[in-house]
């Protein structure tokens, strides 16, 4: 890895650089040395979490994987697959995510183009009103109980409905949306357009990015949740895929009702198996969209930046 | 007929009421997100008056009894608060002492790196495990480091150490480290992102003029990059200690077991024990007010920590 430091391709700029000394080249070694370790070290868990799920029942119990599969085989993705009560979770986990996400930008984008429009009359106190939100909140309880009166409990509307709005992306969109240059408006304006048709002819086709940008960030949270689940869904057929995993990976409870092989309550090797294979199973979405997941993070990161 | 320049004032001069009449379509796109937060946010708000009532489902917010301070006075004298506040704090105080410093120290070092392809696998690599879920985090934590069949065991007994020799989830003495370790494992790469962003900003001619005035790498590092930095590591830090009382429920709870509560039980784990599960009979009013005396706690600790960087800072959050 050190080797590739000092590339070639940096000769173009260094009309003016003065040869590297020995005390600059032990920089870069140490340097190169602090990230590559960190690197394994981050690296080598998730290496060894595919390795395992790739290998058999057997040489995972004997402690036999380190980073490449041992005994190649997909028995444990066969477990996985034959265990109803995943599938079933992993559907809602699907709706949850969908609807979530949906009803997440929609709020979002409505309630942050108003607030983006200048010299808005009361603007300020509703500003105020959203940003109190992140500094406090009425806790754990009262929010149960609220649920619970509206009767919402261990239906989809407690999960996407009280976290409908992040203020936090909110003040993101908001900022995308002032930077759209004000003389469209003023253009749009004096052609008789309405607040309502320019919002949906011209403000939400030039907003993609952070739309893109929010969706990201709404659908990895709804997909990672746990939290708001767990305290408002208590029918197992209305569990999400994350409430499935605590009972299999943090609880090692396995449930005989919802799998098909009976073997595997008595077969503790496959149980342990079938763990890694479940973990690469449930992040297959995320693992996906990770690219692009990255690239539009790290948009979101600069966008919020900027304000901050 | 009105020339422009009467238009112009005759803009500036609305009348309040005009303009509110004026963008009456812009409220209209308000309506929903103002009736969902009065509902879902300041609705329990004024739903935590539960924490001053001896509070029954049946009689509902306002028919049941006030008691005062009672359930604040029953927290602050069991010896759950002090177990509990000792615990948060003990947490996140070694969480901001381990997990601040680090990302700082990982986005300088990054910057420095000259080959953009390594850089690309570094940051590729240490970004992941930010979008892993807190289950499959902690189910990841339990497979790594199993006695007889994780990672940590199988390369220990390669070497000839001989496997772990004891099970790093059954007591207290090592939820910590892995708590903290773990997020550090987690959150290193994708913390230093918010300063990467600023160090990005910085000027390649500062680091043209310093190199020829001989200035070796780690001095432009000390030099040019940290001060860079220094006012996002402000704001980052300001917030830090602003949610020094809030550990999240999650992870603290996934990894709880009963043979780590001592330092495993920290104020929101308590609170979600003490109001929904039947081993505590549910009491709403007492877990409310712990929720609250932790949600005044913190507002607090933001607000001072804010009114702090305005004093000696001249910047702060508002």
């Amino acid at each position: 890895m050190n080797a590739s430091v000092d590339t070639p391709s940096r000769k173009a700029k260094t009309r003016n650089r003065i040869k590297i000394t020995t005390s600059e080249k032990v920089y870069y070694v140490i340097v190169n040395l602090i990230l590559g370790v960190f690197f394994t070290l981050v690296l080598a868990p998730l290496i060894n979490i595919v390795a395992s799920s790739f290998s058999s029942a057997d040489a995972v119990i004997k402690g036999k994987v380190l980073l490449w599969p041992v005994d190649f085989n997909v028995e444990g993705y066969n477990a996985v697959f034959d265990y109803k009560g995943i599938w079933r979770s992993y559907w809602n986990t699907i709706v949850y995510t969908v609807v979530g996400t949906g009803i997440n930008l929609f709020m979002t984008m409505v309630a942050a183009y108003p607030l983006a429009r200048k010299n808005l009359p009361l603007k300020k106190p509703i500003v105020m009103l959203f940003m109190f939100t992140m500094l406090f909140s009425g806790g754990m309880i009262p929010g149960y109980l609220l649920i619970r009166n509206l009767k919402m409990i261990n239906t989809i509307w407690a999960i996407v409905l009280p976290g409908a709005i992040s203020v936090y992306n909110m003040i993101i969109a908001r900022t995308f949306i002032q930077g759209i240059p004000s003389d469209i408006e003023e253009a749009a304006k004096i052609d008789g357009c309405s607040d309502i048709y320019y919002f949906w002819r011209m403000v939400l086709p030039l907003s993609k990015t952070v739309i893109a940008v929010l969706a990201l960030y709404y659908a990895v949270g709804h997909w990672n949740d746990y939290f708001t689940p767990w305290l408002y869904m208590n029918k197992t057929e209305k569990y999400p895929l994350q409430i499935i995993l605590r009972t299999i990976l943090v609880m090692n409870t396995f449930d005989a009702e919802s799998m098909l092989e009976d073997d595997l309550l008595a077969n503790k090797a496959l149980q342990d198996l079938l763990k890694y294979s479940l973990i690469i199973v449930s992040s297959v979405p995320i693992l996906v969209a990770y690219p692009f997941a990255k690239k539009f993070f790290l948009k979101g990161v600069m966008i919020g930046a900027l304000k901050g | 007929m009105f020339t422009i320049r009467q238009r112009q004032l005759g803009a500036t001069k609305k009348s309040y009421w005009r303009r509110i009449c004026e963008n009456r379509q812009m409220y209209l796109f308000l309506l929903l997100p103002i009736i969902w937060l009065l509902l879902f946010k300041y609705e329990p708000m004024y739903g935590a008056q539960i924490a001053f009532r001896k509070f029954k489902l049946a009689k509902g917010i306002t028919g049941s009894p006030w008691v005062g301070l009672e359930n604040f006075r029953k927290f602050f004298t069991s010896v759950y608060f002090s177990r509990t506040v000792g615990n948060t704090l003990y947490l996140s105080i070694y969480s901001l002492v381990v997990g601040f410093p680090l990302p700082i120290i990982f986005a300088l070092l990054l910057n420095s790196v000259r080959s953009k392809a390594w850089r690309g696998w570094i940051e590729n690599v240490t970004y992941m495990p930010h979008f892993i879920s807190t289950v499959v985090m902690v189910g990841m934590l339990k497979r790594v480091f199993d006695v007889n069949t994780g990672l940590l065991s199988n390369v220990l007994s390669l070497l000839g150490g001989g496997r772990l020799p004891f099970d790093m989830f059954i007591g207290d003495t090592n939820f910590r480290t892995l708590y903290i370790w773990s997020g550090v494992w987690q959150g290193t790469g994708w913390g230093s992102i918010i300063y990467m962003a600023a160090l990005s900003a910085v000027d390649p001619q500062l680091h043209e003029a310093a190199t020829v005035d001989g200035a070796t790498r780690w001095q432009r590092l000390l030099h040019i990059d940290l001060p860079a930095i220094v006012p996002t590591i402000t704001i980052t830090l300001i917030l830090r200690f602003g949610s020094i009382m809030g550990i999240g429920f999650d992870k603290v709870f996934l990894m709880q077991n009963d043979t780590n509560l001592a330092a495993s039980e920290v104020i929101s784990t308590y609170v979600y024990k003490v109001g929904l599960t039947s081993e505590y009979n549910m009491n709403y009013s007492y877990s409310t007010a712990i929720g609250l005396f932790n949600s005044v706690v913190n507002l607090i600790m933001i607000s001072l920590v804010n009114f702090i960087s305005n004093r000696v800072n001249g910047s702060g959050l508002w």
